[in-house]
């Protein structure tokens, strides 16, 4: 067991280092401005004496190691600073806005997951029946289709036609769950529909190049059951896959949900990066960008650890 | 049920009858196995051979009812035990399957299933089928393990196959074979991938364990030698036709038709003129070469030299480190202590150091043609790009010079001076691999394991073109090789190596007449004869050590 | 058992080689017929867009009417929230939202393709920090990454180009990658290496014609992923910035019309789906075909 304990170690040190990377780039990207955050702020009313009063007032006369330090500790303490276009706590703004986004997100997946990789499972089964072929040319389109489209075709038939479910995601804090529920469904149900034909493809390539493994035609030879194959020979050795392709479109889900929340004027964290990126509110943009980038290499690093847990050759080192 | 077999050893077992099965290619069928027959009794070993592509894992496996994916069967029939395999439900097929036929393949590691253990993978069929519980399964899978001299026995099932190595994994799929004690087993190239030494060992347990319990096999192989210990009779198998069936002395000693014969030749070509040992500098001399990667050494205090228009064979099994050794003389893999030599000036240890022309001087040509040569260049573009490359030649020049040279390999320049690798058989890419080497006008020549993917009968046209290459262009080469037989065929001088380290070098005669080295004895004892009492000479012989 | 591969039919073959086209035109006429459609609906997108100005009644951003008229026959498609003409402005979307996807992902391939390319080859400690590198970079969804970037450097089309460009390439980056090695362990690379080649020689002409293929697959799934990446920041208010037409921000400016049931800002965002599906139908057939899947089972 040793051996595995040592490489899921490596793998969190890993992602540590990665989450410090990302915070470095996302920090530096901003220093890359031309000018500085003041200047940009200020824009052409910028006098030298109200830069330099800004500069001091966000700590920009500091040297950039310094502020980068104190700038992630505070991070690390839940502060984000404090937004430029309307001077709020930007933890504040975030912290209700993270939770519709994550209640959306886990809305959508517990519809998408099991269904897409039930499907995606029998596709790859079923190779080359018509049920195959009419899914891989289903998928093939929806992954093709823009979130938005989607998102404006289920607005005109549920909401305008048949008016069963409202267009805006209006949720607010008391809003009672099943309410929310109602509201959110559309937009977790376009969530899905994107979702869904990039899992069931991703699950249908895994098993199918699982299937013909020399492993699996060698259990045919031992004329064993279809079932058993299945169960005994192919589960076990999908799981790796599986993980992953789970947590790749998770992580693909929540980037989905920005372009979804704008259209269904969700109050999520989606919203809020695309308003703060058209007022050029840097600071915000910095904190979502963070929480974004972090979900994303948590995802991806769960998988990754996952998927080490069950490999045969790991578990059961020499 | 011994007892019972052996009544029935003149009864027929499988009969198959003009079979024929076609394989989808460029979204085309084509046919692979076009009407054969074959007919094999109870108890009786029938040994398939033929070169790739000849249709015999494809005729092995239909004995099964099965065809792979991208096959199917396009007529004849075959009857297993009186039951129509090509009629008979997947059910019943399925309750055949494992039972009354097995089968064990090439690959034993991709076989196995990584997330099981052995004995359980052993248990499953004889559960399924309901032939017993799991503890009698257990306790059948140690009584075979043990049959088949694996070591421990009562533990080894309850490793993971990757735990084991390939000689055991061999026989533990032997063993999985055997767990519903078939009618007939299938066996598919079972020794290819194993090393001589160990290959000789799986046979002895297999052909041992098929003879003890009565069981009916096909031997599916491209080599003779080996098929000869284990079958009592021998179809000889090309481009799906069967060429010739005797019984397995009939067949060695008086084959009938010429493409048997040419297979038998084969083993008859040795060097026409050996090297008088001259006393002039070496071209290459490997001096007290210690190298590997990082830290760990995998050549220790290798030296040898090599001369103008001799042939020096390295010969080891896999791991012994004679392909680590051309690397060091490449300039791939710089030595830790050491060095290289050439014609007494040594050579920068790093290819990238290297001069044009030390690059030049040696050439080298590789085991698998299909990767030796960019499929996305002409023969033109290959041969001609040293041409250009280290002699300053230009179009026109290079042109004609490749035009000579592919004369010189014995293929007709016009016809394929323009075509891609894809459209040459494996041993015309492997002839303009040589000419690609000869381009460079080179003094040494590397040939690591050249003849090892090529069938026999092409195999030998390329050592007799590198024979005649020698004696006209007084080359000298370094031929890698675990083939024993080639060896002999070529060689003037020969360094055997085991782990990285040279335990015997002379010439041949002094190599291969005794006393031997007690490893070159092993490698020498190991190589299968073509007698059919050989592998039971050498067991009685052995035996008595152990 | 290894069938004989395509050898001995392309012997035949060599004697009387037919022409290139003729080779593509007959794997053309064997195509599935969702790799025909495709190939129908890229080339309709292909003339629409060289030929937008020659097809339009109006000019590109000029105010024609009143905003949000109904489908008419002066009007085909109606007009838009200021006056424009929409069928117009789909037309000219074509030429704009395609061509400004074409550069970037030719770009990107640029970019991501040699430096892939080069990893391979060079390996070791280049290898290390150019993947390590791509590896962080990769950590950041791509869309909050362009969001970010949008944010410091400003919304133009030029800087939209490199952002997307740049990001796009850490994915190339990896295929590229990860192809070549597959080719630069082939003997006729360290064949190469041995003869002195330099680096240039080894790249252009013993690794990139044997990992065109893959790349070319991944072009057009690549292109798609840029189109639609554009479209949506152009939707969001953030890509192809107005007078411009654009598909993306076509769908942004006419939204409300939907709620009143009316389906005309679909129509763009319809035409981005059925190029990019176009696209994926071709890719679809060109991966069946070069990855050699034979079905059976």
């Amino acid at each position: 067991m040793g051996s595995i304990v040592n490489v899921i170690l490596q793998r969190l040190g890993l992602g540590i280092l990665v989450l410090f990377a990302v915070s470095l780039i996302i920090f530096l990207g901003v220093e890359l401005l031309p000018g500085d955050l003041c200047q940009a702020i200020q824009g052409q009313a910028a006098t030298e004496s109200t830069v330099a009063a800004c500069r001091r007032d966000l700590g920009l006369d500091q040297a950039a190691p310094v502020r980068y330090i104190h700038w992630l500790g505070n991070i690390a303490q839940g502060d984000f600073g404090t937004s430029l276009a309307n001077g709020r706590k930007i933890s504040e703004l975030i912290s209700v806005r993270l939770g519709n986004t994550f209640f959306l997100a886990a809305v959508a997946a517990v519809i998408a997951v099991p269904l897409s990789l039930a499907l995606g499972i029998l596709a790859a089964l079923y190779r080359n029946s018509w049920f195959d072929r009419s899914i891989n040319i289903l998928t093939l389109s929806s992954i093709s289709f823009p979130e938005f489209f989607v998102a404006y075709i289920l607005i005109l038939i549920f909401s305008v036609k048949l008016a069963w479910f409202p267009s805006l995601a209006d949720v607010s804090p008391d809003t009672p769950f099943f309410e929310r529920l109602h509201k959110v469904f559309l937009p977790a149900l376009t969530l899905t529909l994107v979702v869904m034909a990039h899992m069931m493809r991703m699950t249908r390539a895994a098993i199918i190049n699982l299937m013909a493994s020399p492993y699996i035609e060698m259990a045919k030879f031992k004329g064993l059951s279809r079932a058993h194959i299945i169960m005994h020979h192919a589960l076990p050795n999908a799981w790796a896959p599986i993980v992953n392709v789970v947590a790749l479109n998770l992580a693909y889900l929540i980037v989905g949900v920005v372009i979804v929340e704008v259209v269904f004027v969700y109050p999520g964290l989606g919203q809020l990066i695309v308003d703060s990126v058209q007022k050029r509110d840097i600071p915000v943009v910095q904190a979502c960008s963070i929480i974004f980038a972090a979900t994303y290499v948590l995802l991806n690093l769960t998988a990754d650890i996952l998927s080490i847990a069950t490999n045969p050759r790991l578990l059961h080192p020499r | 049920m011994d007892n019972e077999t052996q009544a029935n050893k003149s009864s027929v077992l499988l009969e198959i009858r003009a079979l024929r099965i076609d394989g989808m290619r460029d979204d085309r069928w084509h046919e692979i196995v076009k009407g054969i027959d074959l007919t094999l009794h109870r108890g009786e070993v029938l040994g398939l051979i033929g070169e790739s592509g000849a249709g015999k894992s494809t005729l092995g496996i239909a004995a099964m009812g099965y065809v792979k994916p991208g096959c199917r069967f396009s007529g004849g029939s075959i009857h297993f035990d009186g039951i129509d395999m090509l009629a008979a439900s997947e059910a019943k097929k399925q309750a055949l399957r494992g039972v009354r036929i097995a089968y064990v393949a090439q690959s034993a590691a991709a076989s196995f299933n990584p997330a099981h253990r052995l004995i359980d993978q052993f248990a499953e069929t004889p559960i399924q089928h309901q032939q017993c519980n799991k503890a009698e399964a257990y306790a059948d899978a140690k009584d075979l393990y043990g049959k088949l001299q694996m070591p421990d026995p009562e533990q080894i099932g309850f490793r993971y196959p990757h735990q084991v190595s390939g000689g055991q994994l061999q026989r533990a799929m032997t063993a999985m074979a055997m767990s519903c004690r078939p009618d007939l087993i299938i066996f598919d190239e079972p020794t290819t991938a194993l090393d001589v030494t160990t290959q000789i060992e799986v046979l002895m347990t297999m052909k041992d364990i098929v003879e003890k319990f009565n069981t009916a096999a096909i031997y599916i192989t491209h080599d003779l030698a080996v098929v000869a210990q284990m079958a009592d009779r021998i179809m000889v198998l090309r481009h799906g036709e069967l060429v010739e069936e005797a019984p397995t002395c009939t067949m060695l000693s008086a084959p009938q038709q010429d493409y048997t014969k040419s297979l038998w030749a084969v083993r008859s070509f040795t060097k026409t003129r050996l090297a008088e040992n001259t006393d002039e500098q070496a071209i290459i001399s490997v001096k007290n070469v210690t190298a590997g990667y990082g830290m760990l050494d995998i050549l220790h205090e290798i030296n040898f030299d090599l001369h103008r228009g001799q042939t020096v064979s390295v010969v080891g099994e896999s791991g012994s480190g004679k392909s680590t050794t051309a690397r060091v003389i490449t300039g791939l893999l710089p030595p830790r202590i050491g060095e290289v030599l050439f014609q007494g000036q040594a050579l920068p240890k790093d290819y990238r150091q290297r001069s044009k022309d030390q690059l030049r001087q040696v050439q080298m040509i590789y085991q698998m043609a299909d990767t030796a040569i960019n499929p996305r260049q002409r023969i033109r573009d290959i041969i001609g790009r040293p041409l250009a490359f280290y002699l300053g030649m230009n179009p026109k020049q290079c042109e004609a010079r490749t035009r000579e040279l592919l004369d010189m390999i014995e293929l007709k320049p016009d016809q394929f001076i323009d075509r891609f690798p894809s459209e040459l058989s494996g041993g015309q890419k492997q002839r303009v691999c040589i000419a690609r080497a000869l381009a460079a006008e080179p003094s040494c020549i590397i040939c690591d394991e050249v003849t090892s993917a090529l069938d026999q009968l092409v195999a030998e046209g390329i050592l007799r073109l590198l024979d005649r290459l020698q004696r006209e262009l007084n080359l000298a080469y370094m031929f890698i090789t675990h083939d024993l037989a080639t060896v002999k065929a070529i060689s003037d001088e020969v360094v055997v190596m085991l782990k990285g380290r040279i335990v015997e070098q002379g010439s041949k005669d002094t190599i291969f007449s005794p006393p031997h080295h007690e490893y070159t004895e092993k490698l020498l004892s190991s190589v299968p004869q073509m007698d059919p009492d050989w592998m039971r000479n050498l067991v009685a012989q052995r035996s008595p050590q152990h | 058992m290894k069938l004989d591969s395509p050898t001995n039919l392309s012997t035949h073959t060599a004697v009387i080689r037919p022409s290139k086209l003729n080779l593509a035109l007959r794997e053309l006429w064997k195509a599935p017929l969702s790799a025909k459609l495709g190939i129908i609906i890229v080339l309709a997108y292909v003339f629409v867009a060289l030929f937008a100005p020659w097809l339009t009644p109006y000019g590109e951003s000029e105010i024609v009417g009143g905003p949000f008229e109904l489908w008419s026959e002066k009007y085909l498609l109606g007009t838009d929230n200021l006056g424009r003409d929409m069928f117009t402005r789909l037309l000219y979307g074509a030429r704009n939202t395609i061509g400004i996807a074409l550069i970037t992902t030719l770009l990107a391939f640029f970019i991501g393709g040699i430096t892939g390319i080069l990893a391979a080859i060079l390996g070791g400690w280049a290898d290390q920090i150019m993947s390590r590198v791509v590896d962080v970079l990769m950590a950041i969804p791509s869309l909050i990454f362009s969001l970010l970037l949008l944010t410091i450097f400003g919304t133009s089309i030029p800087v939209l180009i490199v952002i997307i460009a740049v990001l796009d390439s850490t994915r190339v980056f990896r295929l590229a990658r990860a192809v070549s090695l597959n080719v630069v362990v082939m003997d006729y690379v360290e064949a190469a290496r041995l003869r002195g080649e330099g680096l240039a020689w080894i790249t252009l002409r013993e690794v990139l014609p044997n990992i065109m293929p893959p790349l070319v697959a991944e072009f057009g799934l690549r292109f798609c992923f840029v189109f639609l990446t554009i479209a949506a920041l152009s939707f969001l208010g953030l890509g192809i910035q107005p007078p411009t037409a654009d598909w993306g921000s076509m769908v942004r400016d006419n939204a409300t019309l939907i709620s009143y049931g009316d389906v005309t800002p679909l129509l763009p965002a319809g035409a981005i789906a059925l190029l990019t599906v176009g696209v994926n139908f071709i890719v679809d057939w060109f991966l069946q075909k070069t990855s050699g899947l034979k079905d059976g089972q």
